[in-house]
Order: C-alpha cells, then structure tokens, then sequence
C-alpha cells in the first residue's frame, strides 16, 4: 500500500507535469526536494536523540515499573476471561506504561510478551481470542503522554512552541480509546463465540482428540 | 499558554533521575545514542516522502486529488491536505512522519493544518505494523474483528483530532 502510494505520486506528478511541459522544474524538485527532505531529517534526529536521552534518564529511575503498577488494577475489568494475577497483566501494564511515556521501543517487547501469555489462556489456537483483540485496541489506541515525534517534527520545524500539542493530543487519544473499547464490549456481547468462564488450567485436555 | 509543558517535563525527569541515583549523563548519553540509531533510520523515510510529495504537488496532481476529495473532507471537516496522511499513518510509521514534515513545512507549524498533522501523528499507531507483529507472535493467523476495529480506532482518533485542533488553538 505504502508503495503503491509513493510510486503513484512520483509518476502522476511526472506524467501530469511533463504533459504540462514543466519537465525542468520537475527535474528540479526532484532534486531540491531530497536535498530537503535530508535537512529536517537531520533536524529530525537531533532532537529524537535529546528525547531518547531524558526518557533514559525516566526509565533508569524506575518510572516505567511505577506506572506499570498503577495501570495494572485499571486494565483488568477490561479482561474478564483472563484469571487474577495472570503474568498477562504485569507485561500488558509494562507495554502501556512504555507506550504512554513515548518508549516505543521498551514497548514492543512487552506487548509481544503479553500476546505469547494470551495465547496460552487461547481456547482457539490460530485464532485471535477475545481478550487479545481488547489488548490490540487499547494498544493501538493508546494513550501517549508525550507525543516525542511529533514534539521533535514541530522543533524542527522551527515552531513557536513545538510542545503547545501535548494537550491536544492527549484529549485526541482519550476520544478514540473509549469509542474502540465501547464498540469492543459491544462485540464481546453479540460474539457467538463469547466465553462464559475462564478456560480452567489444563483445558485444553477436554478438547476431544 | 503551553510554555511550561517542556520546562516542566524535563525539569520533572531530572529531579526524578537525582532523587534515585540515577547516573544521569551516562543515561543521556546510551539514550541518545540509541536516539541517533532511530534518527538514522528516519532520515532516508523524510527524504523519500519529501521528493514523492514534492513531485505530486510541481506535477499539479495534488491540486486535481484536493479538489475531488473536497466534499468528503468536508463532511469530515478536515483539511484535505491531510488525506495522504491519514491515508498512510496505519501502514508506516517512517512514511507517516515524513509526511507531518512536510505538511509542517509547507503550512508552517502554528497552523491549523500543521498543528492538526502533529496532533494525528502523536495520537495515533502504526496499526497494520502492530497487528502483524503482536498477532504473529502469538502464532494467530485469523484475526477476526481486530483489523476493523483497529482501524476504526483510528479513524475516530483523525477526527478528534482535527476537532482537537479546531478547539484548543
């Protein structure tokens, strides 16, 4: 998709501009536009190493294993089917805790954790359950406290105040997490598949064959 | 009026750091470095989406989408100039922030178009990247209703988001 889009820019923008015959000023920009682009990417650089600098400094402190156990008691009325004091839940509150201070690194070894322990409560393996599906939503709608990218594109973009968003952004993911999870448990509630209790340890012994 | 955002954040991580004996330059400098590694990857995406959209806009195509994609904007009362962004942010993220670039550098960062862009870039995932990844490590091949909500999610979070920007600034 992504590569159907950049080529299909670059030749609809030569094709439409060579019919027009501004073949020199495409050949132009076509120049002028990467030189560009290296620039702010450079920009761009600087300040993701100031970023990824202090939020070292965060995470060294502790801050994520702090938060992580203040998320935890939140996310778990969200996972009916999967047990109390599961090992999904601490690495599920990590992967949030990282993705909410902007440590999308640190973030996606946890979130691969807690799918591998999902997948163990899976009472159809190869199919994605229930409480996975929740996980991927609030996962992909989650929260960030500090947008760090899009604070780094608006210095480098020389703006008066690069971060005047934070706020915005903050309320901007509120909307969507609680639409997503609203329509989750809506789903859950028609699914023909919806699960009356947790799969007991060892239940998949029952499962003939 | 947001001024103290960045002070503050900062000022916060440092104290935070002296208080548990954090060695902080150490810390900065592995980060930052591990900052540059991720910045180096970026590079060649900005520079890659900077030519496509600079093409698209000196072939005269961009003015041709924007005029076709007006009412549907409309309807969603978000600047047509975010469409390839909002196009494009669930696929890749590298691509996606070349884009905010160079929205922002066309627009200027301070306006609503540029300010909409950073708020949809900070407010949004890479979903189709996070579903692969996540749902293979769990060895899922039928995903059932996640893609749709997912995308749904995001589809929302554009919207707030160009209300966010309308709102708050």
């Amino acid at each position: 998709m992504v590569n159907w889009l950049w080529a299909a820019m670059i030749l609809s923008g030569f094709a439409m501009g060579l019919v027009r015959g501004a073949g020199t000023s495409l050949t132009q920009s076509f120049f002028s536009q990467a030189a560009a682009g290296f620039q702010t990417g450079l920009q761009v650089l600087i300040y993701i190493m100031l970023w990824f600098g202090l939020s070292r400094i965060a995470e060294r402190a502790g801050v994520l294993e702090l938060l992580a156990r203040c998320i935890q008691p939140l996310v778990r009325p969200l996972f009916p089917t999967v047990p109390k004091g599961h090992p999904a839940f601490s690495a599920m509150a990590l992967n949030l805790a990282a993705n909410f201070l902007g440590l999308a690194n640190a973030a996606t070894p946890f979130g691969l954790k807690t799918m591998q322990e999902l997948s163990r409560l899976n009472p159809r393996p190869g199919e994605a359950s229930q409480a996975m599906i929740t996980f991927l939503a609030l996962n992909s709608a989650a929260i960030g406290l500090v947008p760090s990218t899009a604070i780094a594109l608006r210095a480098a973009a020389g703006a008066a105040n690069p971060g005047d968003i934070v706020v915005p952004s903050i309320v901007a993911t509120a909307i969507p997490l609680g639409v997503v999870l609203a329509v989750d448990w809506v789903i859950r509630q028609v699914d023909p598949r919806r699960p009356s209790l947790p799969p007991p340890r060892g239940g998949r012994l029952w499962r003939a064959g | 009026m947001a001024g103290w955002v960045i002070p503050v954040l900062v000022s916060t991580i440092l104290l935070v750091g002296l208080a548990r004996r954090v060695d902080l330059l150490d810390a900065f400098v592995d980060g930052a470095l591990e900052g540059a590694q991720m910045g180096l990857r970026i590079l060649p995406f900005i520079m890659a989406i900077y030519v496509g959209v600079g093409l698209f806009q000196a072939g005269g195509v961009m003015d041709l989408v924007a005029e076709t994609l007006a009412p549907l904007a409309q309807l969603l009362r978000l600047p047509v100039e975010l469409f390839p962004l909002m196009l494009i942010r669930p696929f890749s993220g590298g691509a996606a922030m070349g884009l905010v670039a160079d929205i922002l550098r066309e627009h200027g960062p301070d306006s609503l178009v540029g300010r909409t862009a950073s708020i949809m870039e900070g407010s949004s995932e890479t979903t189709f990247y996070v579903l692969t990844v996540y749902l293979g490590a769990a060895g899922v091949k039928r995903s059932r209703y996640a893609l749709p909500l997912c995308l749904l999610g995001d589809l929302v979070g554009f919207v707030a988001a160009g209300w966010a920007g309308r709102t708050f600034f």
